[in-house]
C-alpha cells in the first residue's frame, strides 16, 4: 500500500518511538516533517500557536501559515475555505475552543460539505491542569462523534500521534484529533501502524477488557498487570480511533470476557465509554463499567493530582474491576 | 462592454424561475432570493469566469452564497447557465432533491460550499481566496452576503482576516434590503452604518443601486482594481424586488407565494415591469 509506504518514508517518524513526550510536541515536530514533504499542507492558529505547538510550522513555513487571532469560528470557516482549493488545513486550538466555540462551523462548514479540514486541538482532557474547568474540555470527543462524516482520533502516546498526523494528512475528509498538554508515557510497540478505525489490541482478558484511549491506555496496562497479578486475567485494547469505531476489536475484546471497562480522560457521557456501550448494549450486552470524568467540571490543579482525584489512575481501574469481580 | 439589455433580461428569467420554484416548493425564501436576482445575474452572466461544462475548473471564479437561505436564486442561475437541467427546479425542497432547502455543495454541480447556517460564508470565501493566492491562480471570489446577517460576530471576524492578510481577490457584496424575518433591520438590531463599519474595518467600500445593472457592473469591475485590500459593495436593494405584491413586505422573507400570487407574478415579470 503506497499510505503505509509513505508512513515508513517520513524520516523522522520512529524517533518518537519509545519516547515520554507531550502528544503536542509530536504534532509539532511531524508538522514540520509534513510540510517539508507536502507542499499543500497549511496551518491554521487562533493565537495559541506557541502551546499547540504549530509555532514550529510558522517558523519554516510562515507562508503557509495563519494566525487567525482569538477567532476560533473564522479559523474553522477560513480552513474550509482552504481545503476547497486543495489545500490540507490542520486547525489548531485548545480542545474546548475548537469543538465548542467552533462546533457550528465543524458542523455546518466543515462536515456538511466535507471540506479536508483537520482538527488538531490540543489541550483535551482535565490534564490541562492549573488553567482550570474553563480550558479543560471533558466534552470535545462527544461534540466531534455526533456530527456525520467526522474521524474522531485520541492518541495515546507521542509515537501514534505522529502516525495519525500523517495519515490524516493522507486521508480525505474531516478529521478531529485530540491532543494532551502534558507528557504522557510511551505505549506503543515499534511495529505499530496507526489505522483511522483500527483498535491496537494488546492483550485479550478472559476476565475482564480495558478499552482506553490517551493517556488512559498506559494507565490501562499498568492495571492490567496489578489484576493478572491478582487473579483476574485483564486485557487491554487501545480505541485511539473513537470514530469509525473498530467493531470486530470491541467484539472480540467482549466475546470471552464477562466485564468492559472503558477508560478514558473525558466525560463518561458522549464519549468513548458511550461508543463501546452502545455497540455493546445492541451487539453483545455484557457488563460495562465507563471510568472518566463523572458529569461535572473541571478544576485547577497539577495534572498529576486532577488525575488522581477524578479516578483516572491504574489504582481505580483496578479498584472498580475488582469490585466488579467481589459480587 | 457589457450588453445592459441582455443581463436585465436574464435577471428576469431568473426571477421568473425562482417565483415558479417557490410556489411549486410550497415554502421558501421568495423576499430575499429575488432582491439579489440582478446581482447575481452579474456575477454569472457578466463577471465571473465558469464553466457549467467543468464545475471544478481550477482557474473558475468562485461565488459563496453566505445568505443561504436565499438558494433559489442561486438555482436559478446555475440552471440558466447550463450546471443542470431546469427541469430540477420543480424539484426544490422535495424529498430526495438534490435541490436542497439551503444549498449543498455534495449534491449538485455548481455550488463551492454549503451554506444556510448565517455568518458563515466570509470566512469560507476568505480561505479559499487565501488558497488561490497560495497556488497563484487569479482567479476572483465573490461572496453574498445578508444585511441581516452581519448581526453574525463571525462576520466581523472574518472582516477582520481579509483587511489583516490583504485579500484583494475577494469581493464581498451584502444584499441590503433593510429587511430580516423579524422586521426591519433597524428595529430588530440595527447594523448602519455599515459603509463606515467595512472601512473602519480597513475594507474598500463602494456603495450601488442593487438593481441597477449598470452600477453593478461597474463596480463589480472597479473592485478588481483595488490592491491590497477586500472591496464589500453594499447594494441597495428592495426586498421582493420585480413583484409590485412581494416589494419591500417582509412577511415574504420566508414566505412562497401561493398559485394566485404567482399568476399575479408571472404577469408583472414577463410584462418585463422589473
Amino acid at each position: 500500500m503506497g499510505k503505509t509506504e509513505s508512513i515508513c518514508s517520513l524520516s523522522n517518524l520512529s524517533e518518537f518511538y519509545g519516547k515520554d513526550m507531550a502528544t503536542r510536541d509530536a504534532y509539532g515536530i511531524t508538522l514540520v516533517e509534513l510540510g517539508k514533504k507536502n507542499p499543500d499542507i497549511v496551518v491554521l492558529d487562533a493565537d495559541l500557536s506557541c502551546s499547540t505547538k504549530t509555532a514550529k510550522f510558522a517558523k519554516v513555513f510562515p507562508d503557509r501559515f495563519f494566525n487567525m487571532g482569538i477567532s476560533e469560528q473564522d479559523m474553522i470557516g477560513t480552513a474550509a475555505g482552504l481545503a476547497l482549493t486543495g489545500k490540507i488545513p490542520f486547525a489548531s486550538t485548545f480542545a474546548i475552543f475548537a469543538t465548542g466555540r467552533a462546533w457550528e462551523q465543524i458542523r455546518q462548514t466543515v462536515c456538511y460539505s466535507n471540506a479536508n479540514v483537520k482538527v488538531v486541538a490540543t489541550h483535551g482532557g482535565i490534564t490541562v491542569g492549573e488553567d482550570g474547568a474553563t480550558h479543560q474540555a471533558l466534552e470535545d470527543i462527544a461534540l466531534m462523534r455526533v456530527i456525520p462524516g467526522m474521524s474522531v482520533i485520541v492518541p495515546s502516546d507521542a509515537y501514534e500521534t505522529a502516525q495519525s498526523i500523517v495519515k490524516a494528512s493522507e486521508y480525505y475528509g474531516p478529521v478531529y484529533i485530540r491532543l494532551g498538554r502534558a507528557k504522557v508515557q510511551a505505549v506503543m510497540p515499534e511495529d505499530y501502524r496507526f489505522q483511522i478505525g483500527k483498535a491496537y489490541i494488546f492483550r485479550i482478558g478472559k476476565d475482564a477488557n480495558i478499552v482506553a484511549n490517551g493517556l488512559m491506555v498506559s494507565e490501562a496496562l499498568k492495571a492490567a498487570e496489578i489484576l493478572r497479578e491478582g487473579g483476574i486475567d485483564t486485557g487491554v485494547a487501545n480505541f485511539s480511533s473513537v470514530k469509525p469505531l473498530d467493531e470486530d476489536a470491541l467484539f472480540k475484546t467482549a466475546k470471552s470476557s464477562k466485564l468492559v471497562i472503558t477508560a478514558e480522560e473525558h466525560s463518561i457521557i458522549g464519549g468513548l465509554g458511550s461508543a463501546v456501550s452502545e455497540f455493546l448494549a445492541e451487539n453483545h450486552p455484557i457488563a460495562v463499567k465507563r471510568i472518566g470524568i463523572s458529569d461535572s467540571f473541571g478544576c485547577s490543579g497539577p495534572s498529576k493530582e486532577l488525575l488522581k482525584f477524578y479516578g483516572l489512575t491504574a489504582e481505580n481501574i483496578v479498584k472498580i474491576v475488582k469490585e466488579f469481580f467481589k459480587k | 462592454m457589457a450588453d445592459i439589455e441582455f443581463l436585465k433580461d436574464k435577471a428576469r428569467q431568473l426571477r421568473i424561475e425562482i417565483v415558479k420554484m417557490l410556489t411549486e416548493a410550497g415554502s421558501g425564501h421568495t423576499g430575499g432570493s429575488l432582491s439579489a436576482a440582478d446581482i447575481v445575474t452579474a456575477l454569472y452572466f457578466y463577471k465571473m469566469k465558469h464553466d457549467p461544462r467543468n464545475p471544478r475548473w481550477k482557474e473558475r471564479d468562485r461565488f459563496v452564497l453566505s445568505k443561504g437561505h436565499a438558494a433559489p436564486v442561486l438555482y436559478a442561475v446555475l440552471a440558466l447557465s447550463g450546471y443542470f437541467d431546469k427541469s430540477l427546479l420543480g424539484s426544490l425542497r422535495r424529498l430526495n432533491s438534490p435541490l436542497q432547502g439551503h444549498p449543498c455543495c455534495k449534491s449538485i454541480p455548481g455550488i463551492e460550499v454549503s451554506t444556510g447556517s448565517l455568518g458563515q460564508g466570509l470566512s469560507v470565501a476568505n480561505g479559499i481566496a487565501l488558497g488561490l493566492r497560495l497556488d497563484r491562480i487569479s482567479s476572483r471570489v465573490y461572496c453574498l452576503l445578508g444585511d441581516g446577517e452581519i448581526q453574525e460576530g463571525q462576520i466581523w471576524e472574518a472582516a477582520m482576516t481579509a483587511s489583516h492578510y490583504k485579500i484583494d481577490n475577494l469581493c464581498a457584496i451584502v444584499d441590503h434590503n433593510n429587511l430580516q424575518i423579524d422586521g426591519y433591520c433597524s428595529d430588530v438590531m440595527n447594523v448602519e452604518p455599515i459603509e463606515d463599519k467595512f472601512k473602519a474595518f480597513g475594507w474598500n467600500v463602494f456603495t450601488i443601486d442593487g438593481h441597477d445593472m449598470y452600477e453593478i457592473i461597474n463596480a463589480l469591475d472597479e473592485a478588481e482594481r483595488i490592491k491590497e485590500k477586500p472591496t464589500m459593495i453594499v447594494a441597495n436593494t428592495v426586498k421582493g424586488k420585480g413583484v409590485s405584491i412581494f416589494e419591500g413586505k417582509v412577511q415574504y422573507h420566508g414566505m412562497a407565494p401561493t398559485h394566485e400570487e404567482l399568476e399575479i407574478a408571472l404577469k408583472e415579470l414577463k410584462n418585463g415591469q422589473n
